[in-house]
């Protein structure tokens, strides 16, 4: 019998999957998103250049066609040969996320008054520290709420690897509707387990609000 | 408008050029923001230990002035120095001057999410790349210093005006800056914390340190300015010591505007 309740452990492996692809994804795309942002309020043109360049791309660019480019036009091209599924699947998501989380750190920034940037270098930190240790502390709290959505449709967006051979949630789930009748039961079980992980992050993310809130 | 001649009052090391005593030294500086000409061939001189009081109408380009020591404000024509060193271009050149010169701005500028220790220790262990036990025995010292000792776990937020702003000359002073430099610091404060910000200003006078204070406050002009500098349109218009020049102003742009503030 293929049923989400006798077969709960390909639930489970499915979701361990995506959960996998979201927390990888995650981690990557804050790091590139951070690097994103300071490379456009730095003071280096070409920089700010490239960052703007590749923001306004990528974010205007399906991640259906970013999920091809990695999957079938990077191999083409000899990148990625022979990477993972997951990390291939990890590499199209945070490429697409990355500007998004670029975009909310950059409001962040522009959310610090220029007064504490000028204080820190007028003190003598040079720019990197500047960010590191005035600016960028600062953006992260102003940055969360939105940085909270970001990483919630991140979460979601880690379904198209369905398309692409991970096994993840979407696809067991598309595997269990394809073997049984009982749709409505399918979908109410797979759509409880993408809200338990995003509650997770909105969890998170107001627990960090509070306790910097608390903390000012 | 015409522009009125300087007038060179204090006689001694004002006319004796290029001493080895002049700390900072503005030579020909203009600045333009957009058309507007904010800056007009300023030449200023300050001798190691002089306190310079900048005086003027808003829009004057006083801030303007003291902003351009520490090449907050990038200069279009002229050059400035810093110990005889000229203002290098933005980068770690640069970062390594300012750190030699301490800024005090009107709206405090202390960072919101450090504590008022880690505040007045981000310099020295960053900059100057001192230990945390050194910069924070330091620290202590400079904030029991300015009175706020006591308040040093505290959130900035959680000071009043006037101890924010004491907290923000502790963290200049922490870098032992060779110059410091005040934007109107006490603009943003209630009268009755005004005078706390001023005393500790005039006792840093009082023990030898360079400063340039751009102020509204005649009184401390007074009490602890060596000089006034009174800046009009752009341009320094009249210098003198501070007693000259409130019992009697040269130019008429100076008696205008001291007739105004004196008033009342």
């Amino acid at each position: 019998m293929d049923d989400v309740t006798s077969e709960f452990d390909l639930v489970l492996q499915a979701f361990w999957l995506t959960i996998q692809l979201a927390a990888l994804s995650g981690v990557v795309s804050l790091v590139l998103g951070t690097v994103l942002a300071a490379m456009r309020v730095g003071p280096v043109a070409p920089f700010r250049l490239a960052a703007t360049t590749y923001v306004n791309v990528v974010r205007n660019t399906p991640l259906l066609i970013v999920f091809v480019f990695v999957f079938v036009a990077f191999p083409n091209l000899g990148l990625l040969v022979g990477t993972p599924f997951l990390l291939k699947g990890v590499v199209a998501v945070s490429l697409y996320t990355a500007p998004f989380v670029c975009e909310a750190i950059r409001a962040g920034i522009n959310a610090v008054p220029l007064g504490q940037a000028e204080a820190a270098r007028a003190i003598g930190l040079t720019f990197g520290q500047t960010m590191g240790n005035v600016v960028l502390p600062q953006a992260f709290r102003a940055a969360v709420p939105p940085l909270a959505s970001v990483l919630i449709a991140m979460t979601k967006n880690t379904s198209i690897a369905a398309v692409f051979g991970l096994m993840e949630a979407t696809a067991r789930m598309r595997y269990f509707t394809n073997n049984s009748a009982d749709d409505t039961v399918i979908f109410l079980v797979f759509a409880l387990g993408y809200i338990i992980i995003v509650e997770t992050l909105s969890a998170g993310a107001w627990g960090l609000e509070r306790r910097w809130r608390v903390a000012r | 408008m015409a522009r009125p001649g300087r007038m060179w009052i204090v006689s001694g090391a004002m006319t004796t050029h290029r001493t080895t005593d002049d700390l900072v030294v503005l030579d020909h500086v203009d600045k333009w923001f957009g058309q507007l000409h904010v800056l007009k061939d300023v030449d200023l001189r300050i001798r190691r230990g002089e306190v310079v009081v900048v005086i003027g109408p808003s829009g004057s380009g006083k801030s303007t002035l003291c902003r351009a020591i520490n090449r907050l404000e990038p200069i279009d024509k002229g050059t400035i120095t810093l110990d005889g060193k000229p203002l290098p271009e933005e980068g770690k050149e640069l970062a390594a001057l300012r750190a030699e010169v301490g800024m005090v701005f009107q709206s405090f500028n202390l960072f919101a999410h450090k504590t008022i220790l880690e505040n007045v220790t981000l310099g020295p262990i960053k900059v100057r790349g001192h230990k945390k036990d050194a910069a924070e025995k330091r620290a202590r010292e400079l904030l029991d210093r300015v009175g706020v000792g006591h308040q040093a776990e505290k959130y900035p937020a959680q000071l009043s005006g006037g101890q924010q702003q004491r907290v923000a000359i502790a963290r200049a002073l922490a870098m032992e800056p060779k110059v410091m430099l005040f934007d109107e610091p006490t603009s943003a404060l209630d009268p009755e914390m005004i005078s706390e910000v001023l005393e500790v200003m005039v006792d840093l006078a009082k023990q030898g340190m360079t400063m340039v204070v751009v102020t509204h406050e005649m009184g401390f002009a007074r009490t602890a300015g060596d000089r006034v500098v009174f800046m009009a349109d752009g341009a320094i218009v009249e210098e003198a010591t501070p007693e000259q020049f409130f019992t009697n102003p040269q130019s008429d742009r100076a008696k205008d505007f001291l007739g105004k503030i004196l008033k009342h």
